[in-house]
């Protein structure tokens, strides 16, 4: 139970880190807001209160900090200024680390922690609390009495409710059947204060109750049952007393209990039980206090509980058009078997559709349009499953512009990352297993790429560097780019790295690829000489390892004096991708529309031939290389017996464009991506497959493949050059 | 599980026979997942003969072989009358294109032969052994060879 | 008939560890997500005790209290204010609001139904 409602905890954490980043960033950016401001306290005041249910005593500790920062803030006690903002996203990233080291275990970096507290102390007011969460109220005055005083004492209580306590909803008769717990009770009730009936002032309380409670309890724990009426009564506690009837002890308490709150109540004749839980619709009424509206509010008035119900209907209406949008956290385990189901739903629409046809009905209208909204419905349904678990990328990107700034500090270099298509969505589990692979090529970028202020200066760069993360879908994969515009790699420096590390021999002859491509080597690290900011033990080769668990690659590439670019390629399990869908040979194919520039219908005149085989596609006055895509595929033995319907013009990844020739294009959708890993092997110009709603599987082409795989290499050189030749 | 522990200790165990180009086959029962009836596939392009292709099986993508032609017999022409059998080699789902599903057999392990020394390689590496059944011979196929080998061929 | 608690906190979290020790004490638990849904549920619910936060969007404890005791609701429900400060000012203003009582953050299971025994006479 309690490790569930951890998990919630811990669910919730990130939800709530999440809510705090987009805040801040607004913050940033201007927003004025109060509550925006609101929001992130509510934040890390949420944390800190679910951290405290579950003594998570770090993390109480230093979102205690935070939050009384962030108090003054929203107070406007503190001015929020450029520096403040910096050191509350540190702040707020280092919270993020104590709720990972709460849940996976492990240490947060003690040192960073320090200089934190130490920072955020600055901000703090000397006057504020040592500690606001020292153990109070209830649950202190349970403290195990000393063993010296178990003995049982007396205690005579004597206590007056000022008419302020009925306002608040205390009753006496619940204070004194607590008291009844901590030992034996007697009480006395003292009217000798009430006035006859026509004196009686609106709301005055005239009683008082004479208490003796024999209790191995302390004085603590009898104080403690009074504490929420402290300063809404006159209490006073004695533990000398004297002379105290025992003998008419029940009947006292049987007169505090029902008499006393009756006697009040008679004069009104209200009713004579004392409030008890069990209150049926009407809200539980306070009897103490005696006054006329009281006893308005004891007889339900029909008229203006409907007209209460309505203002309550109305702001039900007005709070569900404004504030955030619920959200629902569920397993990973249920979406997945919900995709399954719905898959298999559709194919079972197909099935029901074909057996209808056979059957020998002549007139299946009816049943057709029953049939038609089924499929409809299948596919609302298969789409919103779908939308369930891919997610944009987009509070991905939000943390990245963090740990941007955060190196940017750290370094002494002004950089800002710019992010670019934050709405692709890629599947949950990618995105999750992204975030350190991508934390450690931007730290890298703002550490080893761009260049201090002054040498950017003088190499006639703006002063502030810039980091583009750029998210697609490339080609039937999903591509993440980190671009700088930094210095580029040092070739001469990393190939110097190597040799020393003893990587590479010494004469080792290498290109530029290979030597970029020494940063992926394990044991490579320059973070040693150069700060400490992205060497925390681990090198380029954790990114590689962690994306090739993925199953995708990392490229990097660099010009001298201009930047680099790490890309990240993964492949699209589960993701989900704009495809058009296109017929090729009879076959029902996807290609993805990120790799499509244009598409065109097939006309006679565009169509050139060079040499035997090649074809060029002539496309307002520049010439492409034709690709049949049946062909390629092994479909078609012949791509010149009959000219194709329509050409894809697509644009490969180092630039070249090409004319993918199919025989239809039917529609454009959002289709899942289905890893053909462990299904079968490599397959050329397939780089995964779907499920259409139909049911039927359809593959998803790799347009890049295709394009190599259909021309010899010379060939297509020779198309190119004469192709440049011509457009030129 | 159950099934393949008693098969241990007790003498039988049950065996689904199919015909695949004529001749009959079995695998044990716990092996399969499922029975369904063919339908057509998706072809994945360059594959060799014996891959049909990618099947839809409740939102997830097998690959369908066709026994037959693994066997080097010849290509099944597959119509709706033939069968898919889904097998599950390593957690993963394969499904098997036979002729015909033809009964549940139980086979005492001592009436297991060893294949007989015959010239055909293909047959030999994927046949664990023969027994008699109602006088006809059932060949028992060797699935981890029959999946495995075409694994390697693939990749 | 059990004891009704409706319970006001923008914290699953909170909400979850309120329900796990109500009903296995034996109350009947409802929650709201906000103030703005606490107060709109209080005339269906008729809680015998609203247990709220004080830090929530759309409408604050201080504002759930307000408006249970302002005129439209006037109720004299008991209501607990559920915070992780102790600071005195707070209790203070709760008070003055119309709050019946306090529950300080994180509060043990003992500790939260003592303070609801001291206001409904429930132990359950």
């Amino acid at each position: 139970m309690t490790g569930s409602i951890l998990d919630t905890f811990f669910e919730e954490c990130e939800e709530l880190l999440e809510a705090m980043d987009a805040g801040l960033a607004a913050i940033e950016e201007g927003d004025q807001d109060p509550e925006t401001v609101n929001a992130v306290f509510r934040a890390v005041h949420s944390i800190k209160g679910g951290a405290g249910a579950f003594g998570l005593d770090d993390l109480v500790a230093f979102a205690h900090n935070f939050e009384t920062v962030f108090d003054d803030v929203r107070s406007n006690k503190l001015e929020l200024d450029e520096k403040l903002i910096q050191l509350l996203f540190r702040a707020s990233d280092h919270l993020s680390d104590l709720v990972t080291c709460a849940r996976d275990g492990g240490e947060a970096d003690q040192a960073h922690h320090d200089v934190l507290i130490a920072a955020l102390g600055e901000y703090i007011d000397g006057e504020e609390e040592e500690l606001v969460f020292e153990p109070m109220g209830v649950g202190a005055t349970f403290d195990p009495t000393p063993l010296a005083e178990v003995q049982e004492a007396r205690y005579d209580i004597r206590f007056h409710p000022l008419k302020e306590m009925f306002d608040t909803g205390n009753e006496p008769y619940f204070l004194f059947q607590a008291l009844s717990d901590l030992g034996a009770l007697s009480v006395r009730l003292d009217d000798s204060e009430l006035p006859g009936f026509e004196a009686m002032e609106d709301g005055e309380s005239y009683l008082s109750w004479e208490l003796t409670l024999v209790t191995s309890e302390s004085r603590s724990a009898i104080e403690a049952v009074f504490e929420f009426v402290e300063g809404l009564c006159e209490l006073s506690i004695s533990s000398e007393g004297e002379e105290e009837d025992d003998a008419d002890a029940l009947a006292a308490l049987n007169a505090a209990f029902g008499l006393a709150p009756a006697e009040e109540e008679n004069a009104l004749a209200l009713p004579l039980e004392p409030p008890t839980p069990e209150t049926d619709e009407t809200p539980a009424p306070a009897p103490a206090p005696v006054e006329a509206e009281a006893a308005a509010d004891m007889e339900p008035d029909a008229e203006p509980e409907k007209a209460a119900e309505k203002t309550a209907e109305a702001k039900k209406e007005t709070a569900k058009s404004s504030g955030p949008k619920p959200t629902l956290r569920v397993e990973l385990d249920r979406v997945d078997r919900l995709i399954n189901a719905v898959g298999e739903l559709i194919i079972n629409h197909s099935m029901l559709a074909q057996q209808i046809a056979n059957l020998d009905v002549t007139d299946t209208r009816d049943v057709e349009t029953e049939l038609e909204g089924f499929k409809n419905l299948a596919r609302d349904i298969q789409e919103g499953v779908m939308a369930i678990r891919a997610q944009p990328v987009k509070p991905l990107f939000q943390r990245m512009a963090r740990i941007v700034r955060e190196a940017s500090a750290a370094t002494g270099k002004t950089a800002k990352l710019i992010t670019i298509g934050e709405t692709t969505e890629v599947d949950k589990t990618v995105i999750e297993r992204l975030a350190d692979p991508l934390t450690h090529i931007l730290r890298n970028a703002v550490d080893h790429g761009i260049e201090k202020p002054d040498v950017r200066a003088a190499a006639g760069k703006g002063k502030v560097g810039e980091i583009r993360l750029t998210a697609a879908h490339r080609s039937g994969s999903v591509c993440i780019e980190v671009k700088d515009d930094g210095a580029g790699l040092n070739r001469k420096k990393i190939r110097q790295i190597a040799i020393d590390k003893g990587l590479i021999p010494e004469n080792a002859e290498l290109n530029d690829g290979e030597i970029d491509n020494l940063l992926f080597l394990p044991g490579f690290s320059t973070a040693t000489e150069i700060s400490n900011l992205s060497g925390r033990g681990v090198g380029m080769d954790v990114v590689k390892n962690a994306v090739g668990a993925l199953g995708g690659r990392v490229n990097i590439s660099s010009t001298p004096g201009e930047g680099s670019v790490f890309s990240i390629i993964l492949p699209l399990t589960l993701a989900v991708m704009d495809g058009m869908v296109v017929s090729v040979a009879g076959h029902t194919m996807v290609v993805p529309i990120t790799a499509i520039v244009e598409t065109m219908r097939g006309n006679d005149d565009m169509i050139n031939n060079l040499g035997a085989d090649g074809t060029l596609l002539s496309i307002r006055g520049s010439f492409v290389p034709i690709c049949d895509v049946a062909s390629s595929l092994g479909l078609r033995s012949s791509s010149h017996s009959e000219p194709a319907g329509v050409y894809l013009l697509v644009e490969t990844e180092n630039g070249d464009r090409c004319a993918l020739a199919v025989d239809d294009i039917h529609d454009q959708r959002q289709v899942v991506i289905k890893s053909l890993d462990g299904v079968c092997g490599n397959v050329p110009g397939v780089s995964a497959a779907t499920i259409l709603g139909d049911g039927k599987i359809a593959m998803i082409l790799d347009p890049e493949s295709i394009v190599t795989a259909s021309s010899s290499a010379a060939v297509f050189d020779t198309e190119r050059r004469m192709n440049n030749a011509i457009a030129s | 599980m159950q099934l393949q522990a008693e098969a241990k200790h007790v003498e039988h165990s049950e065996f689904v026979s199919f015909t695949v180009a004529g001749q009959a086959f079995c695998l044990q029962i716990t092996q399969i997942r499922e029975i369904r009836r063919w339908q057509p596939v998706t072809v994945l392009p360059h594959a060799p003969a014996d891959v049909l292709g990618v099947m839809n099986l409740r939102g997830a993508v097998i690959p369908i072989y066709d026994l037959s032609a693994r066997f080097g017999l010849e290509q099944t022409a597959a119509s709706e009358r033939n069968v898919v059998i889904v097998v599950s080699v390593n957690d993963k789902p394969v499904g098997l294109l036979a002729e015909a599903v033809s009964e549940i057999i139980s086979i005492d392990p001592d009436d297991i032969q060893e294949t007989p020394q015959v010239d055909s390689r293909n047959t030999m590496d994927f046949i664990q052994g023969i027994i008699s059944q109602n006088d006809e011979m059932v060949r028992i196929i060797n699935l981890n060879a029959v999946i495995s080998s075409r694994e390697q061929v693939t990749q | 008939m059990k004891t009704k608690v409706l319970a006001i906190d923008d914290s699953r979290t909170i909400r979850n560890l309120l329900a796990a020790c109500l009903e296995e004490a034996g109350f009947e638990y409802h929650s709201a997500v906000d103030g703005r849904e606490g107060v709109d549920l209080y005339p269906d619910i008729a809680p015998d005790v609203v247990i709220t936060d004080i830090n929530m969007p759309n409408l604050d404890g201080f504002g759930v209290i307000e408006e249970l005791r302002g005129e439209e609701i006037n109720s004299k429900v008991p209501i607990l204010v559920l915070t992780t400060e102790s600071s005195a000012d707070l209790k203070a203003r709760a008070r003055s609001a119309g709050a019946t009582g306090w529950i300080t953050k994180p509060f043990d299971d003992d500790s939260l139904i003592f303070a609801l025994k001291r206001v409904t006479g429930a132990v359950a």
